[in-house]
């Protein structure tokens, strides 16, 4: 084929999807962007051009930084929890693992429930007195504890019900990898005589690297836009210390409605997602072993 | 099959306790909704095993909305959207994997785009286009911004690209053209994968809340997850029984598919690997 | 000439279609888009459907159209969406402290155009004063009340026997409310404690139930035009230090941030003596709590008093005058006494008006069910519910501030100023 038959290739058959996204992500998105120079509209009043108004009162908003702040700690500790909880979950339902059956769906359960019920059952798991998690640590005499109500449990509570999500969500996809991977490999392995951890080492591993490349993006991403769970179960409370970013954007969007405000705040998550995917190509995809 | 490096002896049981242990605790909010269904609410934090049961609650929960309606509109929902993403998704992977073209990388940003910015913020635009394409109140609207998946797209680029380049150039030498590549190389071969995005699109899908809501107002046009919804009302304080029973009843047909498919998980190497 | 003859033809055939299509026309349907939450249990949806087919079969140059819209959040942001599309629906229910934020967006138009008869006029006068001080602005009407509440306190009566107090005799006033709370409280061997006195939610919207402490304490938290806050006013101080105490001094109010949702369930499983909690939720504890209850006026502090909560009907600019008229019809026809009485039976809201409480359904129910009166009879006291211009960033900023208060990271003084300040500088540009 020649080169230009592989252009026109590649763009043919790039472009039904690439019309849909221009039409439902970027055209949204571009006015997302220039809204973010303007004036929020309320009614009779039109949107005024304001320059970097919005992006200053941004510097200047400390429920901004904690947002960002509790975001950061949220991001640090679940992504790596979720990957890896994911990668061995996936391995041992790859397996021949007694009872298999039921431990995918255990694990696939957090993908299929709506988040919304999911965080209503959470919320009952975390309560005081008489919740579940209060029931067994009273069967060991722990004293009564209020996990959501308080400042500094309620962020971890979040998480651990953010990794429950994620790292059932991912172990799809490294599952799915493994069964792709041939099985004449570990046999070659076996009789070159490599033990177990070698061969996840050495084989396995990078062999899912391109799935690991997919799961940490979706990763980075997620743990920046989860925000289904936090409005049913804290309301970004108490007094922000559960407000992620997302959280606020919708917050702000949805309760302020002060859409401009909204927008520029959109543009600084997404141009932090952005970096972050950036980097993660940069460093990862010249890793990644692709055949 | 059989795998050579699963563990024997001491080190097996071990890990099939722990996987046990995960299950168990992943397993836990299911659990904690077929027991609260199926029992009166003041058994809902209470577990004694001598509990009566009842069908009470999903006689209520099936009452409060037209739900057979509803998951005509859900079936109907899902297929469309999976039916486009899967051919859509399917393409444009094969071109990022596979193709050298001038604007990749950036196409390939742009297409990134979609899974950074939330559907939410998009929302009052995206109203607005659908209410110039007159779709208003339809099943397509709800589905149309959902057809270009980022997410597929880009799990099907990784997956192409670890298709060994030996396969792609002897189906060629055979005479194939480009699509019939795709068609009888890559997709056989990232089946598991396309059962793996099958699944998490259907259930996105079949729990997605917000822009359904507010993109229609018929019964006509509804998701099953509108009916859900009326229980999740918050001012008199959350009633877990009526609750889980919707939850179960909405997602019934999600964990009966996933059971009778999870087997394919095993199946799917053997068809797509031995070619 | 031929042309033209043609031409005349043409314009009398085109005049005798347009007369014969005139009654056609006028006969035609009015549609009227509804949007409504559903914010307590039971059928809601059945029930609005039925009340819809009613109104149709009376009126059948009305096509109403019901459309279920969420929770009161969903509801608002469903509805600001079509508006910013151009797309509204002509009426729907939304919360009454949205007021000021419809106003803002020029998404409603008020009532008073329509409100032309004596006949209306005493319609209107006929709602509670109290519901509608969240109703009125600037002289006009642009909601009219339909599913309200207040909050109330709720009582195991089986509690009160146990610990030695009249089941029958509800603490009057706040230093009541603390002896009576503790007495109530109940701790094991270990100090742990068993049964608390009393609980007031602070989760999700704080600013509610911490209003009626501050009416209590003598002060609303707000001016009627939305554009000033009062929260470091003393009296509002001291209804928190009151919060705080029953927390700190007297231990018999659970630590942290309460639960809203979760609060109902607290009071079945006998973890809570008291809690106070909105109207809305009699149907719900009637149903299923386990024990003799009762339901009682919020004790006073200097005076009685609660903010008022719940939905409004509102008008929507975007729609032709015929469809306000119908969906006006539709809005009297739907608060006359009698369905006014029954929508209260039905969901546990307070009837709106005081002839609904007349009706011989209502008397029934009052008469098998008494604590539906107390919500009634607090009435009097109770004043509108916080609502300003950029109404959830003042109210937020007020509930940031309860939050960190009620956890301890800052005195009720320095929270109650710090609320004040972020309003203040809010609600500049509406002054």
């Amino acid at each position: 084929m020649t080169r230009t038959a592989q252009w026109a290739y590649a763009w043919l058959m790039l472009l039904p999807a690439m019309a849909l996204l221009a039409l439902f992500t970027h055209y949204p998105a571009a006015a997302t962007a220039w809204h973010s120079f303007n004036s929020t509209p309320k009614g009779a009043r039109s949107a005024v051009f304001v320059g970097l108004d919005n992006y200053r009162q941004l510097v200047d908003d400390p429920v901004f930084w904690q947002a960002l702040s509790n975001n950061f700690w949220f991001a640090l500790y679940t992504i790596p929890a979720s990957i890896a909880l994911s990668l061995l979950m996936a391995t041992w339902v790859n397996g021949k693992v007694a009872g298999r059956g039921f431990l995918r769906l255990a694990y696939f359960t957090p993908t299929i429930l709506p988040m919304i019920a999911v965080a209503n059952i959470w919320m009952f798991f975390y309560t005081p007195e008489y919740g579940l998690l209060e029931q067994v640590l009273g069967a060991f005499g722990a004293p009564s504890h209020n996990w959501l109500g308080s400042k500094s449990t309620a962020l971890p509570a979040i998480m651990v019900v953010t990794v429950w999500k994620e790292a059932g969500f991912f172990m799809i996809f490294y599952l799915a990898a493994l069964q792709s991977m041939s099985p004449n490999l570990a046999e070659a392995a076996a009789i070159e005589g490599a033990s177990r951890w070698h061969f996840f080492r050495r084989v396995t591993l990078p062999l899912l690297m391109p799935t690991t490349l997919f799961v940490l993006v979706n990763a980075v991403i997620n743990a920046f836009r989860m925000v289904d769970h936090i409005v049913v179960m804290t309301r970004g409370g108490p007094d922000n210390a559960t407000a992620l970013l997302l959280y606020y954007i919708y917050e702000i969007g949805f309760r302020f409605w002060d859409s401009a405000y909204a927008a520029a705040l959109t543009m600084v998550l997404l141009a932090i997602l952005g970096l972050l995917a950036l980097a993660q190509f940069g460093f990862l995809e010249r890793r990644v072993h692709y055949r | 099959m059989t795998h050579v490096y699963d563990s024997r002896g001491i080190p097996r049981a071990i890990e099939t306790a722990a996987a046990w242990l995960l299950g168990v605790l992943w397993v836990l909010p299911l659990a904690y909704a077929f027991w609260t269904a199926f029992h009166s609410g003041e058994y809902s934090t209470r577990f004694v095993l001598s509990a009566p049961l009842t069908l009470d609650n999903f006689v209520r929960a099936w009452a409060a909305a037209p739900f057979a309606r509803y998951f005509v509109n859900t079936v109907l929902l899902v297929t469309m959207v999976l039916a486009a993403q899967l051919v859509l998704v399917t393409l444009a992977a094969y071109a990022f994997a596979r193709f050298e073209f001038p604007g990749r990388g950036l196409l390939f940003a742009l297409v990134l785009v979609q899974l950074m910015i939330m559907p939410d913020v998009l929302i009052v635009e995206n109203y607005r286009t659908m209410a110039l394409l007159g779709l208003n109140d339809t099943i397509v609207a709800v589905g149309l911004p959902y057809m270009a998946s980022a997410f597929g797209i880009f799990l099907l680029r990784q997956t192409f690209k670890t298709v060994p380049r030996e396969l792609d150039e002897a189906a060629r030498i055979e005479g194939c053209g480009p699509l019939q590549v795709l068609w009888k190389v890559y997709v056989p071969l990232a089946r598991p994968v396309y059962l793996a995005y099958a699944l998490v699109s259907v259930s996105y899908h079949w729990n997605n809340f917000l822009w359904p809501l507010i993109i229609t107002n018929s019964v006509e046009s509804r998701p099953v997850t509108v009916g859900l919804q009326v229980f999740s009302a918050t001012d008199q304080g959350i009633d877990w029984s009526i609750i889980t029973a919707a939850t179960l009843l909405t997602t019934a047909p999600l964990l009966v598919a996933f059971l009778l498919f999870q087997r394919q998980f095993v199946q799917s190497f053997m068809r797509a690997g031995i070619r | 000439m031929i042309v033209q003859h043609m031409g005349r033809a043409l314009r009398g055939v085109a005049v005798a279609l347009a007369a014969a299509a005139l009654p056609a026309l006028a006969q035609a349907p009015v549609e009227v888009p509804f949007y409504y939450p559903v914010a307590v249990g039971g059928p809601i949806t059945r029930i609005i459907d039925g009340l819809a087919a009613d109104f149709e079969k009376e009126n059948p140059a009305i096509k109403l159209k019901p459309i279920y819209s969420g929770s009161y959040q969903e509801s608002i942001t469903k509805v600001l969406t079509a508006v910013k599309s151009g797309d509204a629906p002509v009426t729907s229910i939304l919360l009454s402290t949205d007021m000021f934020t419809l106003i803002d967006e020029d998404a409603i138009v008020p009532f008073d155009d329509l409100i032309r008869t004596p006949d209306d006029q005493a319609w209107l006068k006929s709602f509670y004063p109290g519901f509608m001080e969240n109703s009125q602005t600037g002289g006009k009407t642009w909601g009219i009340p339909f599913q309200r509440s207040t909050i109330v306190l709720y009582y195991n009566k089986e509690m009160f026997k146990e610990a030695g107090l009249d089941p029958n005799r509800p603490p009057a006033n706040w230093k009541e409310q603390v002896e009576y709370a503790q007495k109530l409280t109940r701790r094991d061997a270990s100090g742990k404690v068993t049964q608390w006195g009393i609980q007031i939610p602070s989760s999700g919207f704080p600013y509610w139930l911490f209003q009626a402490l501050a009416i209590q304490a003598g002060t609303n938290l707000m001016n009627a035009a939305g554009t000033q806050t009062y929260y470091d006013k003393p009296e509002v101080i001291e209804g928190l230090t009151y919060w705080l105490d029953l927390v700190k001094k007297y231990k018999v109010h659970p630590e942290g941030i309460v639960e809203w949702g979760t609060t109902p369930k607290d009071f079945f499983e006998k973890k809570v003596a008291m809690m106070w909690t909105t109207t809305g939720n009699l149907t719900n504890v009637k149903s299923n709590a386990k024990f003799d209850f009762g339901v009682a006026m919020l004790p006073a502090g200097k005076q009685r008093g609660s903010p008022t909560g719940g939905g409004n009907f509102y008008l929507f600019k975007k729609s032709t005058p015929a469809q306000r008229e119908a969906a006006f019809k539709f809005i009297k026809w739907v608060t006359v006494p009698q369905r006014a009485a029954q929508w209260g039976i039905d969901t546990g809201y307070v009837a709106v008006r005081a002839e609904a409480w007349d009706t011989p359904a209502m008397k029934q129910y009052v008469a098998g069910f008494p604590a539906a009166v107390v919500a009634r009879d607090q009435l009097p006291f109770a004043k509108a519910e916080l609502s300003t211009h950029d109404n959830q960033r003042v109210t937020k900023a007020l509930n940031d501030g309860l939050q960190a208060a009620l956890t301890g990271t800052k005195t009720p003084e320095q929270a109650m100023k710090d609320a004040q300040r972020e309003a203040e500088r809010l609600l500049r540009t509406y002054k």
